[in-house]
């Protein structure tokens, strides 16, 4: 049975997880153009090789990163997203839509 | 015929003729390349030499014909999906694989069985019965069956109510029918290759020359060429092919596997499917119990089989056909399949000008092989989409025109 390395809940069945697609830059909704919403929506790198992701320990519900090699089917590392986010979003209304809710 | 056989036999040279003509070099130019050899490229090969008079075409194909999914699929081939650009679509395909035996001389052992999708909620009866409307209205056979007539047409099915899923219906399509896979990729290279179509397999395209916005050249590992226009139809390989061209694609690689178990006399005539349950059944002219089911749970660029995947189907295929607990496993496999996230194919123009896709066939993609062969060479010849492939453009994903085709693709294929 493949395993994974959880970094919150140590080696667990690959089973366990569920896949949640490339770790990519979300453009902010309220200024990009619609052809660029379009690209994060749909479009995947999907590469042969190594890839970024995420992924989630459902059990606990618990979101991290995982680089592996889509070739080899082997898992390099595994990390918590703070690793790579240092600050929340800011989800505040943008200057530009004051008045208009 | 015996005397021929043994003349056959006692020569001492083997007069017998040569299926795909020996590969010569390649050539500086093509009028088309076509990168990919599996059906659905060798079908547009056909296409383009057959009847719109393009001879000057290469096909180059990394392994031997057919070897990618057009050889790992479980052939099942229909058109009761459920938006009407995919009715219309995957019907015109039907219609052409009805005659393909006689078109190609060559026998694809096409056989109609009849495909019941099987519903066990009521959110699966409904659209079940969806589907047959849009069907019906768009001339497919296709009807919303009961248990009672499940019991007539499917006798081995169980129908206990005491399962974890029992079963309350389905979607019936008699057209629903099956054929030999590779024959269909033999079928169209043999003919291709007569009308000088050449095919060039252990020959893998390694880069995409392109100069303002116009591909000039395709490299490969035997040497590069010129071409007046490129397609791509390499299934799995899309989005890494697509980027030697310098385009990105809505498009993840994931395995889908499959199986069959010992040849057994003939017991099951129709093709069953249960979305629920995650399984798909038939048995094959050679007696074979053709099974499978989704795809695997995460992306990769890989073809191998787990046990996971053979235990977790046998569970949910003896749930509705019991009978078959004493059969052995033969042969396990898998296919990496393009799936797109609306589950309708990327067909046509791409940003680059005389660059063409066939892609995003995920799981689905065998039974459109001969429809993708016409229209993609009908694109091909006069550079006008087909208004039968035009909701397939790559383009739809900017302008969010979907072509949500899930419910009647992911499970059933
Ligand atoms: C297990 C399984 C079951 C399936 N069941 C069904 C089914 O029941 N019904 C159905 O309709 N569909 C089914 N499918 C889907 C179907 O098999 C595919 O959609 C279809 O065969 C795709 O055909 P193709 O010609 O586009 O691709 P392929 O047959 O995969 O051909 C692509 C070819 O491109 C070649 N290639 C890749 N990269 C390069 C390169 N760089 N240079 C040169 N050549 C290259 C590959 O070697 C390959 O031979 C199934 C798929 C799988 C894996």
């Amino acid at each position: 049975m493949k395993q994974m390395q959880c970094p919150l809940n140590g080696w667990r069945n690959i089973q366990e997880f569920a896949h949640g697609g490339e770790v990519v830059d979300e453009p902010d909704p309220n200024r990009c153009t619609d052809a660029e919403w379009a690209e994060y929506i749909f479009m995947e790198d999907n590469k042969a090789g190594l890839v970024k992701e995420w992924w989630c320990h459902v059990a606990t519900a618990y979101w991290f990163i995982a680089e592996r090699d889509t070739v080899k089917d082997e898992i390099v590392r595994t990390y918590d997203p703070s690793e790579l986010f240092k600050e929340r979003r800011d989800y505040t209304r943008p200057e530009a839509l004051e008045g208009k809710s | 015929m015996p005397f021929g056989l043994i003349k056959y036999g006692l020569s001492s040279s083997y007069p017998g003729k040569r299926f795909l003509s020996a590969q010569p070099d390649l050539k500086s130019s093509y009028d088309v390349v076509i990168i990919g050899g599996g059906g659905h490229g060798l079908a547009t090969a056909y296409h383009l030499a057959r009847y719109h008079g393009i001879r000057n075409v290469a096909v180059f194909e990394k392994g031997y014909i057919g070897g990618g999914n057009t050889g790992r699929n479980t052939a099942i081939i229909r058109s009761n999906y459920l938006t009407p650009e995919g009715v219309a679509f995957y019907e015109e395909s039907v219609s052409l694989y009805r005659q393909l035996s006689n078109e190609l001389d060559y026998n694809i052992l096409y056989s109609e069985r009849g495909h019941f999708t099987l519903a066990h909620t009521d959110s699966a009866m409904r659209t079940s019965r969806w589907r047959a409307e849009v069907n019906k209205h768009l001339g497919v056979d296709s009807e919303l069956v009961y248990r009672d007539d499940l019991a007539r047409l499917i006798p081995q099915l169980n129908l206990s109510e005491d399962v974890r899923y029992p079963v309350l219906g389905a979607l019936y399509h008699p057209p629903g029918a099956i054929a030999r896979h590779d024959a269909v990729a033999w079928g169209y290279a043999g003919r291709a290759t007569e009308l000088g179509v050449e095919i060039h397999q252990g020959t893998t395209v390694t880069d995409i020359e392109v100069t303002d916005g116009r591909v000039t050249g395709v490299v490969t590992d035997r040497g590069t060429v010129a071409c007046g226009t490129a397609v791509q139809a390499v299934a799995g390989m899309s989005s890494e092919v697509a980027r030697l061209a310098g385009i990105k694609l809505p498009i993840r690689t994931i395995p889908l596997q499959a199986c069959v178990s010992q040849p057994m006399k003939p017991s099951l005539d129709p093709i069953i499917v249960s979305g629920s349950l995650h399984v798909y059944i038939s048995q094959s002219d050679r007696g074979e119990f053709v099974m499978g089911g989704s795809t695997d749970p995460y992306p990769r660029y890989q073809t191998t089989s787990s046990l996971d995947f053979i235990e977790g189907l046998m569970s949910h295929v003896l749930e509705l056909l019991p009978h078959l607990s004493e059969v052995q496993i033969l042969r396990q496999w898998a296919g990496m399949t393009d799936m797109t996230p609306d589950f309708a194919p990327v067909m046509g123009e791409t940003p680059v000008e005389n660059y063409y896709i066939d892609a995003g066939w995920g799981t689905w993609g065998f039974k459109a092989t001969p429809v993708c062969g016409k229209r993609m060479a009908e694109l091909l010849a006069t550079r006008r989409v087909p208004s039968l492939i035009a909701p397939f453009r790559l383009s739809r994903f900017e302008d969010f025109s979907l072509v949500g085709e899930k419910g009647a693709a992911s499970v059933g294929h």
